[in-house]
């Protein structure tokens, strides 16, 4: 049976809509949106499932959850702390989980799913970043993916503190003791934040507004504003054939698209759900209701907080007094400057490019990473800074695990925080420009066929075929990456606004920024290095095809 | 949209009216009529193309997505095996869903076992239900759908030039109708009577907490209160506390159950040989070698738990700071500035310990306007 006529309900509901609002115009433009294909575009949606699925399990559990710290006698379901004296925020937490039929379930797939927006920002970013899909005109919802992904944290951070138990107490107390560094402000923002001294009777109450309305607010408005950016200025594409900057290439919304998509919100749910039953996180009942006179050795916070806490580790103690005022160093770098690199280099960078390389023109076809390996450089040595400090967040455990002493882990850590970027710059861009010689072979020689032919006077050679032609189209997508003109004209007077030091930084960033796209050309002609009558095999098909000589 | 069956069904083509109409790739299976988006007969007919009245209203005709290469059809066969693969999914999550909800009144809650019986249930057939379902989807879109290519076109972000001047006209009218600029006085009362109104939020957080004040600089401890063992509430006789090495935690007494007081008073008591005392401890504010250090660690404030006894030496399980015991608690490695403060301490007539008077320093981690306390507090000495 097929359709000839939209169905009466249907014709009617848009009818009335269509009347009063013109939904014509926007579905006639929108149901046939296209959507390239290419599985690292679905990153971005596995965080916006994780944040729909946060929210469904999130106003579940606050229908239990009271954010009191009010102390009660426990009298539920867990016979270990049956009488114990606790908050009321502990025991809801404790209820819902042992005494409310499923409960738990949610509870579980709450955390695990915050646990995967996080980390699906964080991939998500990683493919915008690496690719170059940030470049105008997307720096803006680049800076709202930023945004996004530090609310994130807030978010997390305001989260995990409210069951109230001697885990998240432990976090409560760090972040106190952070607050409390603070030049000037420390002692007046934690008093306003706690009601007063450490604990005090009002954080949780507070981080609960925060949690549950402030952040996820200000979350929900920025995600909206992304999805509209995104919808608006269409998506990048990866390069190939017959795409270009002035199109986009893929799959219609409706009905394609609509299906797939749905059926990855249920795969991120029923992940999620999994998770929830089999992988237990977060036993709150085994940590005991919090004291600040008490704490478990391996305190570790969630995954995203971890560099935070490896950077605390890691500092040495550094405090300055001065004048009858302190100046906790050794709090104040690992808790700002870390988490500040990061943050302001990512919402900085396309803006930093921009001003180096002058480029001004809108993209669309994203970067494969090797053909920029500058950035991709950056964006590894980020990636080691970070991981670094996320490993030294668990350095007690690697100590235990490896049976390598505590300290020499936290020595390491302090070395390798300088070193590791810095190596990881070099591996890095050596890789990008190999994998671009690589592919300017695939091109001046084609891919081995696996043919092996021998020839008339013995010799065995493997036939060589030109690339398949969507892989060739995919490695011929490498562009130029643009310089400003800095070069000094005729008179040897260097353009205007190159001749200050700042231009001159510029310039000497601009040329090195951009200096590979010259040593390697991908246009199918031969770059460096490659003169006529050099010996190697040129490309060719069947019987023309020449040896490479091995 | 409305019912003209045109917008979701274009009619025929006509002759010659789109070059970018690709031709259906002769052997493939025709698409069943009207089945498609794309067109009753036309496999590879562009939407809206051709639909004269829509695109004569569009003014970006090339807006429109197009086909571009071939429409692969599923061969009939090949559909009907899909839709019986993706009706066995969601029958699947269909009975999946009845068991949850059987789980849910099968399996009560109200123990540790019961709630994992439950949670078991309830999480795995929420799960199959979800996964079966997606799974179903997508040998739907994959084995039912036909697959082609879409091209659209972009357009620059920008605005044109026109639209722009226009705006920019518009506004300098607008600017010069309000009078904003002409009227000077009009303007700065207003800027002046918007700063007070943007600081009353700011005014009105005043009551979040009270001002830190010198509420830092004490503890509940005082001349004469006993130290408790934390958790048993007891006191602590010196006598009893004798064997060297040992250690306790310990909270002041009355206030065992006062997180506030808690969060900077808890003490770590240890008893030492004499021989083991370095210079570093005040042997003044020991009684019998016995030694209380605040608990609170001084880099960021969690409890400095961990006690090794053959080294003396006092771990912060957060971050790792470690105290030599022995030598007045000074730092040895980690990101802690400070020595853990020592408490004055001596015994009642009783023989319980108490303490002689609050910690000298502040105790936990530091803040501005903490300043060189122990340099002071040596100073006074």
């Amino acid at each position: 049976m097929s359709l000839d006529t939209v169905p009466k309900p249907i014709a009617g509901t848009s009818t009335f809509l269509d009347d009063r609002i013109g939904a014509g115009n926007f579905l006639k433009r929108n149901l046939r949106k296209v959507f390239p294909d290419h599985w690292s575009f679905l990153l971005g949606e596995i965080a916006l499932y994780s944040f729909v699925i946060l929210l469904l399990t999130g106003t579940f559990l606050t229908f239990w959850f009271k954010p009191s710290m009010g102390e009660v006698v426990y009298k539920g379901a867990y016979e270990p702390l049956v009488g114990v004296h606790m908050s009321e925020a502990y025991a809801s937490a404790l209820h819902i989980s042992f005494d409310v039929r499923g409960g738990l379930l949610i509870r579980q797939i709450h955390h695990w799913a915050a646990l995967l927006f996080v980390a699906g920002m964080m991939v998500h970013m990683l493919r915008v970043f690496f690719t170059g899909a940030y470049r105008k005109p997307r720096e803006l919802n680049w800076i709202i993916g930023v945004l996004l992904l530090t609310l994130a944290l807030l978010e997390g951070l305001t989260g995990y503190s409210l069951p109230d138990d001697l885990l998240s107490g432990a976090g409560l107390r760090i972040t106190e003791g952070v607050a409390i560094s603070l030049p000037l402000v420390g002692t007046y923002i934690t008093f306003f934040l706690f009601g007063g001294e450490y604990p005090g009777e009002d954080v949780i109450s507070r981080f609960y507004s925060l949690h549950i309305l402030l952040i996820p607010g200000i979350l929900l408005a920025l995600i909206s504003a992304h999805m509209i950016l995104m919808w608006v200025q269409k998506h990048t594409q990866m390069p190939g054939k017959g795409r270009t900057e002035t199109n986009v290439v893929g799959a219609p919304f409706y009905p394609t698209f609509m299906v797939k998509s749905g059926a990855y919100f249920l795969f991120t749910f029923g992940v999620l759900a999994l998770l929830g039953t089999f992988a237990q996180i977060n036993p709150i009942w085994l940590f005991g209701p919090y004291t600040p006179a008490d704490i478990s050795a391996g305190s570790q916070p969630d995954f995203y907080m971890g560099f935070l806490e490896g950077a605390l580790r890691l500092m040495p103690a550094w405090e300055i007094n001065f004048l009858g005022y302190t100046l906790p160093l050794s709090v104040l770098i690992p808790a700002l400057v870390p988490m500040g690199i990061i943050m302001t280099g990512l919402a900085l960078y396309p803006f930093a490019e921009r001003w180096i390389t002058g480029d001004n023109r809108e993209h669309h076809l994203t970067d494969r990473p090797r053909n920029n390996p500058h950035r991709t450089s950056i964006g590894i040595s980020g990636i080691t800074f970070y991981g670094i400090l996320w490993l030294l967040g668990a350095n007690d455990e690697i100590s235990s695990t490896f049976h390598i002493p505590l300290y020499t882990t936290t020595e390491v850590g302090r070395v390798a925080i300088f070193v590791g970027p810095a190596i990881a710059y070099f591996v890095a861009y050596r890789m990008c420009i190999g994998l671009q010689r690589r592919d300017q072979e695939t091109l001046l020689h084609g891919v081995e066929s696996g043919v092996i032919k021998r020839l008339p006077h013995g010799e065995y050679i493997e036939v060589h075929v030109p690339p398949a032609e969507d892989l060739a189209a995919l490695v011929q997508g490498k562009k130029r990456i643009p310089a400003i003109e800095a070069a000094p004209d005729g008179e040897g007077v260097p353009p205007k606004g190159m001749r200050n030091p700042l231009g001159r930084l510029r310039a000497k960033l601009s040329e090195t920024y951009s200096a590979d796209s010259e040593a390697i050309s991908l246009d199918g002609h031969h770059g460096d290095g490659h003169g006529e009558g050099h010996g190697h095999a040129g490309v060719g098909a069947g019987d023309e095809t020449k040896a490479i000589g091995h | 949209m409305t019912d003209n069956p045109n917008e979701i069904n274009p009619g025929e083509i006509e002759p010659g009216e789109s070059p970018r109409v690709p031709r259906r790739v002769i052997g493939t299976p025709p698409p069943r009529g009207g089945d498609s988006l794309l067109g009753p007969d036309a496999g590879a007919r562009p939407r809206g193309d051709g639909n004269g009245a829509a695109a004569a209203h569009d003014a970006h005709p090339a807006d429109e997505p197009v086909a571009v290469g071939e429409i692969k059809y599923p061969d009939p066969q090949s559909a009907r095996k899909g839709e019986r693969r993706a009706s066995l999914l969601f029958l699947v999550t269909f009975l999946a869903g009845i068991g949850f909800v059987a789980s849910y009144v099968i399996f009560q809650v109200g123990s540790v076992e019961r709630t994992a019986t439950s949670n078991l249930a309830l999480g795995g057939s929420l799960a199959v239900a979800l996964l079966s379902m997606a799974a179903g989807m997508v040998v739907w879109a994959r084995q039912i759908m036909p697959k082609y290519t879409l091209v659209q076109q972009r357009h620059p972000m920008a605005s044109s030039p026109e639209v722009r001047e226009d705006v920019a006209k518009t506004f300098i009218e607008g600017a010069n109708e309000s009078g904003f600029l002409r009227h000077k006085m009009l303007r700065r009362t207003l800027l002046l009577a918007s700063a007070p109104l943007g600081l009353l939020p700011l005014v009105l957080l005043k009551d979040l907490g009270p001002l830190p004040g010198t509420s830092l600089r004490h503890t509940v401890w005082k001349k004469g209160l006993r130290l408790m063992v934390e958790g048993t509430r007891q006191p602590i006789r010196a006598a009893d506390f004798n064997s060297p090495g040992g250690i306790l935690s310990v909270v002041p007494e009355g206030h065992e159950d006062d997180l506030n007081a808690l969060a900077k008073a808890t003490l770590i008591l240890i008893k030492f040989r004499p021989e083991d005392l370095k210079p570093g401890v005040n042997l003044n504010w020991t009684h019998d070698s016995i030694v209380a250090y605040s608990k609170i660690c001084t880099h960021v404030g969690c409890p400095a738990a961990l006690y090794e006894q053959t080294t003396h030496h006092i771990l912060c399980p957060c971050h790792q700071s470690t105290f030599d015991a022995a030598d007045g608690a000074k730092v040895i490695f980690g990101p802690a500035a400070r020595p853990l403060p020592q408490l004055p301490i001596g015994v009642d007539n009783e023989g319980y310990l108490i303490a002689q008077s609050d910690f000298n320093v502040p105790v936990g981690p530091s803040f501005w306007e903490r300043g060189d306390a122990e340099a002071e507090a040596r100073g006074q000495a």
